[in-house]
């Protein structure tokens, strides 16, 4: 069981507000993620939860039972830290075996979950190396090893994925997810990476400045942003926001069209402009395109290779569906 | 260093360094084994002439050779155990934030500045004085007969005075070890359900078993050799029960005049300095491995 109930957290350094009241719940057996721009609070909101900083305010609910005053080891939640933490001097096995030795778990039971964890780790051939002897991607196993052992009711994952490189993150991304299907216990995740957001999350909590802007399902928030911020921070490439006289044509402040729902043509459409760089990824094309007098750039993706180059007058069609419309204070019309 | 143009590069550019050490270190070792070698008495001039190992035969039998042995060995162990256990106590408290860290701070550091015969003539004259020490009020106050620290318990009461100067340095280097561990590895215990006591055993001592290393090791070659504190205290007394290698080397050569005794002894001194070293290596030599 893993159901946390943020009611009215407040979290303040000093005179400085960094998460103002908060509420939030997280049902038992979620993949929640929460994404945002850095210093917008994330990491402290995780650390209030697993109880390494004080709430200043307002009360954590862990299974329906307070939690607000619990010392960190008794809240049953085991937390992966950017920087692994594993124990420098310890094997590996010692290194997993350390929550279980701390609880005073018989040497047996400990031993078997050691070698489950190594198993479905890939860790069998490493248990006698110190963390020194690894890489990094075997660091985080390790690292997400000595969570798993203590059978917690929920993960804490601080930005696990960010000190490895491209094609690590995104094999370490499928066996979170992975694990997160087999284990099926609740699981907080903190990045900054929208990608890795929209791939594992059931459900996105998308901060700014302490504040929640909005929570949903990936695709929810994809869909249907509350407001310009989520807008032009989940999805890559970012959402065009045009504002002024084309937005009053809509009947809104703002307009937002994602660079997937504009379509390019050499010869006719609404808007017309000049291509500034093209970024070929094989698969997509995305262009920066100037000169529309809408906004300083819009980025287009266009699929697979289009014939066209930088310099090139284009002309554009947003998908009249597809176009958000919000208000003068950013807030999306309905 | 890669090539092998930049290492032999490397060493002709060290080479008169080394040489200068070697020279400075040799020639004094060679004189005090040849002096040992010699009947060399002040008192008697232009007798000197080869005896062999007759010095060190002396030496030897002196009886103040073996309490002069285990006075400088109970010396080294006993600042040591004192130092590293207060040290690592000390540098805890002052990595905690507190109020006025700065200055408590420095006021640590202060004893390692005062030289080591003034700190000993403060340490006898205003503190373990019988009659009119701070310890003697003290004891007064609450109705106790003064201590006198220095006949009852010399050997103790050096080991105090020497702690007392030594410290700052343990809790110095100790200090920064501490300050550089990974605030992330103590909150992942802490979530492992570690105690303070848990976390310090497991984590903080073994992080800093290399800083301790070092400690020990430089302080022993300091310690071996402790002699003004002796000298401004007790004088090797009361008989030799605050007499270490050092001071009976000074006895046999400056008191006695008898330069040919005093180098045997300092011979012998070189050689408990070999095998102390040798020992600690074995021990703990392996922390400095990364
Ligand atoms: N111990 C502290 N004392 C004072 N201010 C702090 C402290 N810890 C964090 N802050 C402030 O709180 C804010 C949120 O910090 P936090 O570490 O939660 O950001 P974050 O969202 O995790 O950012 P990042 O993505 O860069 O890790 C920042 O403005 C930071 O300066
Ligand atoms: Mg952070």
């Amino acid at each position: 069981m893993g159901r946390i109930t943020l009611d009215k957290v407040t979290k303040k350094f000093g005179d400085v507000e960094v998460i103002p009241p908060l509420d939030l719940t997280i049902e038992d057996g979620e993949f929640v993620v929460f994404v945002g721009p850095s210093g917008c609070g994330k990491s402290t909101l995780l650390r209030l939860i697993a109880g390494l900083e004080d709430v200043t305010d307002g009360e954590i609910r862990i299974d329906g039972q307070p939690a607000t005053d619990l010392p960190p080891a008794k809240r049953g939640l085991a937390m992966v830290f950017q920087s692994y933490a594993l124990y420098p001097h310890m094997s590996v096995r010692k290194n997993i075996a350390f929550p279980m030795k701390m609880a005073g778990m018989p040497e047996d039971e400990q031993k078997r979950r050691i070698d489950n964890a190594a198993r479905a780790l890939n860790l069998t051939d490493y248990l006698d190396r110190r963390p020194g002897q690894l890489s990094g991607g075997q660091r985080q196993r390790v690292a997400i090893g000595r969570a798993i052992v203590r059978e917690p009711a929920a993960f804490l994952f601080d930005e696990p994925l960010s000190n490895l490189d491209a094609a690590l993150r995104v094999g370490m991304r499928l066996e979170i997810s992975e694990l997160h299907k087999r284990l099926d216990t609740t699981m907080i995740y903190v990045t900054h990476d929208q990608v890795e957001a929209m791939t594992m999350a059931d459900k996105i909590v998308v901060l700014r400045a302490g504040n929640i802007e909005q929570v949903g399902s990936p695709l929810e928030l994809y869909r249907n942003p509350r407001n310009t911020f989520v807008a032009g921070f989940i999805g890559s490439p970012k959402m065009n926001l045009i504002e002024g006289a084309e937005a009053r044509k809509h009947g809104a402040e703002t307009i937002g069209v994602r660079p997937e729902h504009i379509d390019v043509s050499a010869s006719e459409g609404t808007w017309k402009g000049r291509i500034g760089v093209a970024e070929h990824l094989g698969s997509d094309t995305f262009f920066h395109v100037h000169d529309t007098g809408l906004a300083e750039t819009l980025t287009i993706r266009a699929s697979g290779e289009v014939g066209l180059r930088h310099g090139d007058t284009v002309f554009l069609t947003p998908q009249a569906d597809k176009i958000h419309r919000f208000d003068a204070q950013g807030l999306r019309i309905a | 260093m890669a090539t092998q143009h930049s290492r032999s590069a490397a060493r002709i550019m060290i080479s008169p360094a080394v040489v200068l050490l070697l020279a400075w270190m040799i020639v004094p070792l060679v004189l005090t084994v040849y002096f040992s070698l010699l009947r060399y008495n002040l008192l008697m001039p232009g007798t000197e002439r080869f005896v062999g190992f007759l010095n060190y035969k002396l030496f030897y039998q002196n009886p103040a050779f073996w309490t002069a042995m285990l006075n400088t060995l109970l010396l080294v162990g006993g600042v040591l155990i004192v130092t590293v256990v207060g040290g690592v106590l000390l540098a805890i408290l002052l990595d905690q934030p507190m109020w006025g860290q700065g200055i408590v701070r420095i006021l640590v550091i202060a004893p390692f500045f005062v030289m080591p015969t003034v700190s000993a003539l403060v340490w006898k004259n205003m503190f373990m004085n019988p009659v009119s020490g701070l310890f003697a009020e003290f004891s007064k106050a609450v109705g106790l007969q003064p201590f006198d620290f220095l006949t009852h318990a010399p050997l103790a009461s050096i080991i105090g005075i020497v702690s007392w100067q030594w410290l700052p340095f343990a809790t110095l280097i100790l200090l920064t070890a501490i300050q550089s561990l990974d605030s992330e590895q103590m909150e992942a215990a802490e979530m492992d359900g570690a105690s303070p006591l848990s976390r310090f055993w497991y984590i903080t001592l073994p992080h800093l078993s290399r800083a301790i290393t070092v400690v020990i090791l430089i302080q022993t070659i300091f310690l071996l050799s402790v002699f003004a504190e002796i000298l401004v205290t007790t004088n090797g007394g009361p008989g030799n029960a605050s007499t270490n290698l050092t001071y009976l080397v000074y006895a046999r050569s400056l008191l006695n005049f008898d330069v040919g005794g005093g180098s045997a002894g300092g011979v012998v001194a070189i050689i408990l300095a070999n095998i102390v070293a040798i020992f600690l290596m074995r021990m703990i030599g392996k922390n400095l491995d990364a």
